[in-house]
């Protein structure tokens, strides 16, 4: 009984959960209200985007830097649907979403064999691949000059007013954003943080490490791909910047900005990265000519101040902090009668063939 | 036989960790692997558990042909391994590892849409684990915490979670002081009932207490094979101890 009370009392960061969440969910309401409201839309895409990313680079331990294959390729494909066929904007998202999960399977076979920088490689391989293919395919894509044209289509209603289109839009993005809590806070993400930890020490317990991988690569797609799609129709056009290897490379910027492993971190990573674009490509600050310096710039500048300052990322370290302020107490007690760690060597296991 | 091998060796850039070993071990025996640092036991476990791959030779287990099997299918098969280098999570709770190892024994772990609290129905038979090996005071303590012997205590707790058929326990009292090898032999001693134990050690009163059948490896290979009082008095064995420590 008393062991209850201790885990309910223990259990209070429930409460600050409860309240984290209320807050956001006023923040997403309230967000068209204080900023443009496409780029609100914006923040809110990139969100998703950005947490589908942690998935794998904060829970897994693996660094996608070929996400942009899913976001562009569901991007091209919710608007040819939203312009062939005309049906309700949602269905074209969706399609975008299962044509980025078939893509991602095998990209993903091939790409959890390898780890660390080469299972970053195998993935920018990949996403340079489907750049090219959307380069030339442009019968499909528009090539250069990308997929105009495309319409917001819902049962009528006109959501031509980006205020409007933002509410239409938001609740997709919160499904996506639900989807990855749920996958975070389940047996396959306790078993997804233990390869993370020790892949080897997982295989030995049972659990066919690959197969997982696999399994995650291929969620964090589809989410990438809801995304993606959303995107477009937001946009009205789907580009070769959304294929192109820089956009891999924002949304990692994004989740490492934040703090990785956290969700809420990948979110306030894209609310700042996406605003301090907008701001700089708005407000017409110009060192140089802006392919080169311009947003991109100022994000890497941002990147690096944060990363050096916090390693864990914003959102990382406040949470960090108030654990530590939290915990002290309920952890210390437990470890009388124990001795420093020993020093441990990597485990001697053979690489998997 | 439980296990079996037969020319089962193991180079490493030319140099052979385990040579021709067969290696029979019957079931419901403790059999323990001993040999002088270097002699390729670990090597040898790491054969048994799809760790590695075999050079040449082959490897059968519970009836079944695990050569080149990958480690997760030779565990699902009933085979559970400590490691002799510890190899935890470190930053995850003791609880946490347990109903992890309880997770691995069941199909759970690939639903990602129903909530972690399913986890909360391991909770008292990861408890009863950690009571087991002496670790239930310590159960909410990160494992990168602990000292050396407590480690390996975690190890052997992860192990009996898998309730396995084979037990391959890598020097699983190293690091302990004498109160906590005695507690690990009785352990052993009481989960041994229904399952086949294989055991490296190099602490002999151990073998001793524990061990039905005793085989001295040297070199990567077998070089005697007996109960523990006819391998102990083999001249062959005392040289091979007492090389081995002369080189060391
Ligand atoms: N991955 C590897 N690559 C190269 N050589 C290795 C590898 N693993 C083991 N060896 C070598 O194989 C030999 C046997 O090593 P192993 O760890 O199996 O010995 P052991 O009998 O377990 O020794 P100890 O009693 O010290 O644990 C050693 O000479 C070791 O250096
Ligand atoms: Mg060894």
């Amino acid at each position: 009984m008393t062991v209850m009370v201790v885990r309910k009392l223990a259990g209070l960061p429930l409460l600050w959960r409860v309240l984290a969440v209320v807050g956001g969910l006023l923040v997403a309401l309230a967000l068209p209200w204080y900023i443009y409201p496409p780029v609100a839309m914006d923040i809110v895409a990139w969100a998703l985007f950005a947490v589908a990313l942690d998935l794998l680079l904060g829970f897994t331990g693996l660094l996608s830097f070929g996400h942009a294959a899913f976001w562009g390729s569901a991007a091209y494909t919710a608007g040819t649907i939203a312009i062939e066929t005309g049906l309700p904007f949602p269905v074209a998202v969706l399609g975008g979403s299962v044509v980025a999960m078939v893509l991602a399977v095998p990209i993903a076979l091939l790409a959890v064999r390898r780890t660390g920088i080469y299972f970053a490689m195998v993935t920018l391989a990949f996403a340079q691949m489907v750049y090219f293919v959307a380069n030339q395919w442009s019968g499909v894509t528009g090539g250069e000059n990308g997929l105009q044209g495309i319409p917001k289509e819902l049962f009528g209603l006109d959501l031509s007013d980006p205020f409007y289109f933002y509410y239409a839009g938001l609740p997709i993005a919160l499904v996506g954003l639900l989807i990855a809590w749920r996958v975070v806070h389940s047996p396959f993400g306790r078993v997804l943080v233990a390869i993370r930890e020790n892949p080897a020490r997982s295989r030995s317990l049972g659990f066919p490490v690959d197969r997982y991988k696999v399994m995650i690569f291929v969620i964090s797609a589809g989410l990438s791909g809801l995304a993606g799609g959303l995107y477009a129709i937001s946009h009205g056009f789907a580009s070769l910047q959304e294929v192109y290897w820089t956009t891999s490379g924002k949304v990692v910027i994004m989740t490492v900005l934040g703090g990785i492993g956290t969700l809420w971190g990948s979110v306030i990573g894209a609310a700042v990265i996406v605003q301090v674009e907008d701001y700089v490509a708005t407000s017409g600050i110009n060192i140089g000519p802006l392919e080169i310096t311009g947003p991109g710039l100022i994000t890497g500048l941002i990147f690096v101040g944060v990363v050096l300052l916090f390693r864990r990322g914003v959102w990382g370290t406040v949470a960090h902090l108030l654990r530590r302020r939290r915990s002290v107490p309920d952890a210390e007690p437990h470890l009388s009668g124990t001795t420093a760690p020993a020093v441990e060597q990597e485990p001697a296991v053979a690489p998997k063939s | 036989m439980v296990i079996e091998t037969s020319g089962l060796s193991k180079s490493f850039r030319g140099f052979t960790a385990v040579d021709r070993v067969d290696l029979a071990v019957e079931e419901g025996h403790v059999h323990a692997l001993v040999g002088p640092n270097g002699a390729g036991k670990t090597t040898l476990f790491n054969l048994l558990t799809g760790f590695l791959k075999p050079t040449a030779g082959r490897v059968s287990m519970a009836g079944h042909d695990i050569t080149g099997s990958p480690p997760e299918r030779i565990a699902r098969l009933g085979v559970a391994r400590s490691f002799q280098i510890t190899n935890l999570f470190e930053h995850l709770t003791l609880q946490q590892h347990v109903e992890l190892a309880l997770l691995g024994t069941t199909k759970l772990g690939h639903r990602f849409w129903v909530s972690d609290r399913v986890l909360t129905k391991f909770h008292d038979r990861a408890g009863e684990l950690l009571d087991e090996v002496g670790l239930a005071k310590l159960r909410d303590v990160p494992a990168g915490t602990l000292a050396y012997g407590q480690k390996r205590a975690l190890e052997l707790a992860l192990a009996l979670a898998l309730d396995p058929k084979v037990l391959l326990l890598d020097e699983p009292t190293a690091g302990m002081g004498l109160e906590d090898v005695e507690r690990t032999v009785e352990l052993v001693k009481r989960v041994r009932t229904g399952r086949t134990v294989v055991l490296v050690e190099h602490n002999m009163s151990v073998v001793a207490g524990l061990a039905d059948r005793v085989t001295v490896l040297q070199f990567g290979r077998i070089l005697v094979e007996g109960t523990y009082d006819e391998v102990r008095n083999d001249s062959r064995v005392i040289e091979a101890y007492l090389g081995g420590e002369s080189a060391a």
